[in-house]
Formats: structure tokens, sequence, C-alpha cells
């Protein structure tokens, strides 16, 4: 902040025949009450929850008897983390997570390289990579637990085509984490395509065209113009896609329609365990509390996040 | 700065503000009987799960016509515990609930013994009358210590073993369903046949569903379960409960299973496709069976007496909570509903067996075509007479859920059957947390 604030000078001078004081009044106030709309949103559905939360966090107190509350400290946190299923689900949130996360980047930085070349019917492609981020989590899910049931299922019978046993995509750990996986990905990637795709854009023709003069390839020129000019960009989707693999919760709760992740917990994520604790057991002091642990854990792994890319920037800076 | 500070002060009270009129708003509600209507115009509104058939058997219909003025609307939620889930949330913040609220047998408990004063005491609009017409336990089970009335009982679930006469005779079985009762009178001589079915089995045929399907058939069979009488939580040393497990994984090891999740889209259209020969069906079991297998399943289902004794499995109540728009129309409503003459009309179209003992009576000689013309009537009849007087606690759910899916571990996932009881310890250890 120090650097980009501008130096103060002396205001300009006052247009004639108004009084200079209630107008240099509002130039300073008025900033503020432009944003004041969004903090006074963000006050009563933002703040507030987030406090109450954490008040409601250090009670006992059951969705049936809401008006019951009987204090426990740090009762709910302690039995939070001696509960394995916690573990379980934390686990899990951590490998639905790369398993979701990583592909769908990948992919989503490739499918922007082929995109951002000349192509017919590009404005058409741009648009239908959009289409699956428009569709409702529910309709998806929903569509892809029935491709991915074990009697049935269209991938089954794919398989069976190629000579290979029935997989029982609800049930396996690895299988039932994969699948879930999928959806992420088949919702996300095209959205951080077009958010690839618009950094790439942004990046200065010239430096191709240099690139190709010096005989560079296709691959390469990717390699040293495209991923170091979207380094920021990445970061950002990097980031994004961080938090919501920490919340990740429809797919999961909507893929077997079941609040514990499966019989035994094989994909519960943290933001199911969450509501297994609130609105299957109607735990809501226990719930509150997995609530601040997943906020926490997002920030201490933003903050990670910023951490290292600072470290690449100051390294790139020093070379 | 001190203008900085002057903003952020009044963002603050406008943040105030807003907040105390969001929290007003939600607090406010309407006001109690304001909507009403000045034409006398009356519209009840209900609020169901599963299938109660009401709308199906055409009830409102005839309702509307016996009392002009009044429209009944339904909204209903196909899975119970989501119902449940969404009510309980309504009920704590006391908005958005219909005039009738259903409530599953399973809840009862918890909705008398924690949330009584969330729902009307029906005692207030003469209720009391009709305890007569009701079994001591069902009515029972709706009332509180302090003797608040809280809900009106619809249904019961009586039980009996649906099967499939194809399926049997392909794996050349006996068919005939005295015959059948004979052969499994025992849930050992139940396996047994299944261990039979299995050898000679149609290809992607299994004896039963899911051994999920299998338990909760045993433990209906119960008078206690998971508490006992005093209301103490007993379930890990009752030895009936662990009899209906070690039968569920011995089920499980013998492959007699379909390995199915109950409610799910598989189970759906696993009825459809014959993926399995033999299903526990409580009454209210049919309608449902008649759904999935459709059209082209008639004639080839028939019933006979479940292995083991008499069970029950299921039953709901219909109450009026505290919030409602229209209290007095909704109780005449609700006893209309439950009233001998509908339950037994209910029952011939759609096969929830009545409560309600006048009409037990008035449907002993009924037969379904759809299963082969089995007495279901006298079947179901002589099974809820027999049925235990249930002991009902406020996890009794909640527990189910966890010991069905410790046996789904064993089933689909080969866990041993200690490691799975351990989770489903755990799990229940969550549940009452």
């Amino acid at each position: 902040m120090t650097l980009t604030a501008p130096a103060r000078t002396a205001p300009p001078p006052a247009p004639p025949g108004r009084a200079p004081g209630a107008r240099r009044a509002w130039r300073k106030a008025s900033p503020y009450a432009y944003i004041a709309p969004f903090f006074t949103l963000f006050a009563a559905f933002g703040l507030f929850p987030l406090l109450y939360t954490a008040y409601v966090s250090l009670y006992r107190v059951e969705l049936q008897t809401p008006g019951d509350m009987q204090w426990r400290g740090l009762g709910n946190y302690t039995a939070l983390f001696g509960d394995e299923f916690f573990w379980i689900s934390l686990r899990n949130t951590f490998t639905i997570g790369v398993l979701s996360t990583v592909p769908q980047l990948a992919m989503a930085l490739g499918l922007a390289h082929l995109l951002n070349h000349r192509l017919r019917g590009r404005t058409f492609f741009r648009t239908a990579m959009l289409l699956p981020y428009a569709t409702s989590v529910a309709a998806a899910t929903l569509v892809f637990s029935q491709l991915y049931g074990r009697d049935f299922g269209l991938v089954n019978y794919v398989l069976g085509l190629a000579g290979i046993d029935p997989v029982d995509w609800q049930t396996g750990t690895f299988a039932s984490q994969a699948a879930v996986s999928t959806i992420v990905i088949w919702r996300w990637t095209g959205y951080n395509a077009l958010i690839y795709l618009a950094g790439m854009q942004s990046i200065p023709h010239e430096l191709y065209e240099a690139a190709e003069m010096d005989g560079a390839s296709r691959w390469r020129q990717f390699l040293h113009v495209t991923l170091p000019g979207l380094r920021p960009t990445i970061v950002f989707t990097a980031v994004v896609s961080t938090i919501g693999a920490t919340q990740l919760f429809g797919e999961p709760l909507l893929f077997e329609g079941s609040l514990s992740g499966g019989i035994s917990h094989q994909y519960q994520t943290l933001g199911l365990y969450m509501y297994e604790q609130g609105w299957g057991f109607f735990h809501l002091g226990r719930a509150a509390a997995v609530a601040w642990v997943m906020f926490l854990l997002i920030v201490l792994l933003v903050g990670a996040n910023a951490l290292i890319a600072r470290r690449r920037t100051r390294k790139e800076a020093g070379r | 700065m001190s203008h900085a500070r002057a903003a952020g002060r009044t963002a603050v009270r406008l943040g105030a503000a807003a907040l105390a009129a969001v929290l007003l708003a939600a607090c406010g509600g309407a006001p109690e009987g304001a909507a009403g209507g000045a034409d006398g115009k009356v519209t009840v509104t209900v609020d169901l799960f599963g299938s109660f058939g009401y709308e199906e058997a055409g009830l409102y219909a005839e309702y509307e016509k016996l009392h002009p003025g009044v429209t009944v609307k339904q909204t209903d939620t196909e899975d119970e515990a989501d119902y449940w889930k969404s009510l309980q949330t309504r009920l704590a913040g006391g908005g958005g609930l219909a005039d009738v609220q259903a409530i599953e047998v399973g809840r009862i408990a918890s909705a008398v013994q924690q949330q009584g004063d969330r729902f009307e005491d029906l005692r207030a609009y003469g209720a009391e009358s009709l305890r007569s017409g009701f079994p001591e336990a069902k009515w029972a089970a709706a009332t509180g210590k302090d003797g608040r009335i809280v809900g009106l009982g619809t249904d019961v679930g009586p039980e009996a073993m649906c099967y499939r006469t194809d399926l049997l005779a392909q794996a050349g079985l006996p068919t005939d369903r005295e015959e059948l009762a004979q052969r499994w009178s025992t849930w050992e001589g139940y396996l047994e046949l299944g261990r039979q079915y299995q050898a000679k089995a149609p290809a992607k045929s299994a004896w039963i569903d899911s051994v999920g399907s299998l338990y909760s058939v045993m433990i209906g069979q119960q008078k206690e379960r998971y508490y006992d009488a005093s209301g103490t939580l007993v379930w890990e040393t009752n030895p009936a409960l662990k009899t209906a497990w070690d039968t569920s994984v011995s089920a499980a090891q013998s492959g007699l299973s379909a390995k199915l999740d109950q409610w799910s889209p598989q189970w759906n259209q696993a009825f459809a496709a014959g993926s399995f020969a033999t299903l526990p069906c409580p009454a209210w079991m049919l309608g449902y069976i008649k759904g999935q297998a459709g059209e082209a399943g008639k004639g080839k289902w028939d019933i006979a007496k479940l292995p083991g004794g008499a069970g029950n499995w299921g039953g709901s109540y219909l109450a009026v909570p505290r919030a409602a728009k229209h209290k007095k129309e909704a109780y005449e409503l609700i006893a209309w509903l439950t009233a001998p003459e509908q339950q037994a009309k209910l029952f011939r179209k759609q096969g929830n067996f009545p409560s309600a003992t006048g009409a037990i009576a008035q449907i002993a000689d009924a037969t379904d075509p759809y299963f082969s013309g089995a007495p279901i009537g006298r079947i179901f009849g002589e099974a809820a007479k027999a049925a235990p007087v249930q002991v009902l606690g406020v996890h009794d759910q909640n527990i189910a859920q966890q010991i069905t899916n410790a046996l789904g571990e064993v089933e689909r996932k080969g866990t041993a059957p200690e490691q799975a009881w351990g989770n489903a310890r755990k799990g229940v250890r969550n549940t009452i947390g």
C-alpha cells in the first residue's frame, strides 16, 4: 500500500459559488458512502453470522431445543478433535480436493491454450465451456450418480465392453472419491479455462512473435511465454479452487443422498460432516465448531498459497 | 481520520439497522388467524413425506366436497429423513410450517418429549373422544407425560414377506404362499431357502434386496430395541438386536443379498429388473412396489406371512403445529382423514394399513390382484394384531441408520463384522453426542 498511495497534493481549487468546506468534507466522505452498501450487507450477513457461530460453538445447543443453551467452553472442539470421523472427513476433503483441483486446472490451462488459437466457431466453443458451470449442482450430480450406478450405470457398462469388472462407484473409497471429483472437474474446468483465456489475451502478442522468430515450438511458447505471463491468474484460480475444495458440499451430499458420505464415511467432506452434525444429529453447537475449524483452515490454506506465490515472485525478481 | 471514523460509526449504525430489520422480519410472521379471509374460504396446507396416498385415493376431493369453502393443499417430500430435517429447522424458527405436519412413528417420541410445546395439544379440540377408536399403543405413543395429545394416528406398518413367484419358480422353489410361510416360519428357514435359491438363481438375481432391510424387519418384531421401557439406552446389550445383527451378517456373508441401498435410485431400478426375489414388506410398501415395478410386475408378485412372527415397521401421525394458521380447520381435517371409513378406503386403494380398530375389521376380506390376489386384509390384519407394542425412543431413527450403514459395510465392502459394529458404536455416540 505504501508504494501505491498517491503523494499528497494540494486540493484542486473549488469552483466558485460553493462552500469549499462542505465540498471538501463530502469529497473525503463520499468513498465511504459508496462502499457502505457492501460493508453493511457484509456486516449483516457475513460478520454477524461468523461471530454468532463462534459464540454458539462454545455451547451445547440442539436444534430441537434451540432456546436451551448450556455452556460447554471448548468442549465442542475437543470432542471434534477426538472424533475419528472428523479426521476421516478432513483427509477426504484433502484427497478429493487434490483429485479434483489438479486435473481441473491442468485441463483448463490446456483448453484455454487451444482456444487462444484462431479456430472456426471460437465463440461457440467459448460459450459451451461455461455451460457446465451454468448447470445446477443438483441436476449435474443426479445425472452423474446415475452414470456411476453399480448395476445399471453407463460407466460400468462401458467398462464392461472393455472387459473390466463393474466398479462399485459409491462404496469403494478411491472409486467414490474419484467419481465425486469428476463432477467437480466437469463443472469447473470450463469456468477456469475462460479465466485463463482472459489472462492469456493480456499477454502481449509481440512476445509470441519474437518467440516464433527464434524458432520456438508451440509447446516451448506455452512453457516460456504463456505460463510466466499467466502466473498471477494461476495463483488466483488456485486460491479460489482451494476455497471451493475445502467447502465442497453439494456434490458429495447428492451423490448418494447420504449425510455420512457413504456407508463408511468414505467420501464425507468437512462440509458434509458439518451438515451431518447440525442437520442430521441436530447438534448445532458441534456444527458451529466445525464451521469455525473450516474457516480457520481456509484462512491458513489461503495464507500458505499467498506465501508460496510471494516467494516465487521474489525469487523471480532476484534472478 | 475523524471523517473515516465517523463514517465507520455510520456504517455500523446502518448495519445494525439493517440487521434489526432483517431480524424483525424473520420473527414477525403472519398474525394468528389473520389469513382466514373475509369470504370464509380457507386453504388448509398439509405437508407429508413418502406416500400417504390421500391425494391419489381422492380423499381431499371428497373432503372439499363435504366442506365447501375449504381447499386442501398438499406438499410432499419423498425421503422421510429430508422431510424431518426441514421440519426441525422450521419448528426451531417457527416459520414456514403447514397447518398439518406428518410425523413418522420413529420420530414421535422425539416430537412428544422434546417438542411437545411446539404442537397443538389436540385435547383442546376434543381429540380425547377419539381415543377408544385406536389401539392403546398407537394412541399412547403420541401422548405426552402431561397428557397432551400431539398427533392422530394414520397407518401402521404390519409386516409380511413380498416375493417374486416367477423368480422362485425359475430357481425350483415353491411359490405357494402357504407352503412358503411354512418353510420360512423361522429366519433360519428363510436363510436356508435363500441358500437354495442362490444355488440355482437366475443370473444377476439375489434372494433379498439388502441386509439392511432384513435387519429392519427383524428389529420390527421386537418390543424393546434401542431403549428399554424406562428410557435407558440398551441397544448395545439388547440380545434381540444382537440376533438381528448376527442373522443379517450371516446373510451378507452367504452372499444372499443384492447389496442395494434402500430408497436409492438403484434400488428403484432393481424392482423392474428382478434383482431380488424377496422383500420384507410393511403394508405401506405395497404401493411403493406397484409404483416401481409398474404394470409389467402385475401378477408376478405375491405375499406370504413373515418369518419369525409378526412385526411392525413404520406408521405415522398427523399433527398440528403451534404456528399453523388454521388450527381448527386443520384438526377437523386430520380427524376426518384418520377416521375408520377413510383409513379403510385408503387401504383398499393404496395399501396403507389402518390403525383405527374399526377400519381393520372393515377390510378383513381385502385381496390385491397385483400381488396374485393375495389376501392382504387377512395377512396384514393378523400381523397387526400380533405385532408387539414397541418402546420408542428419541434417537431410534438415527441409531437404526448407523447400524444399517455398518451392515452395509459388511455387505458391500466385506468389512469384518466386529469392526463394522465398532463403527456403528462410534456413529451412535456421535448421534447422541
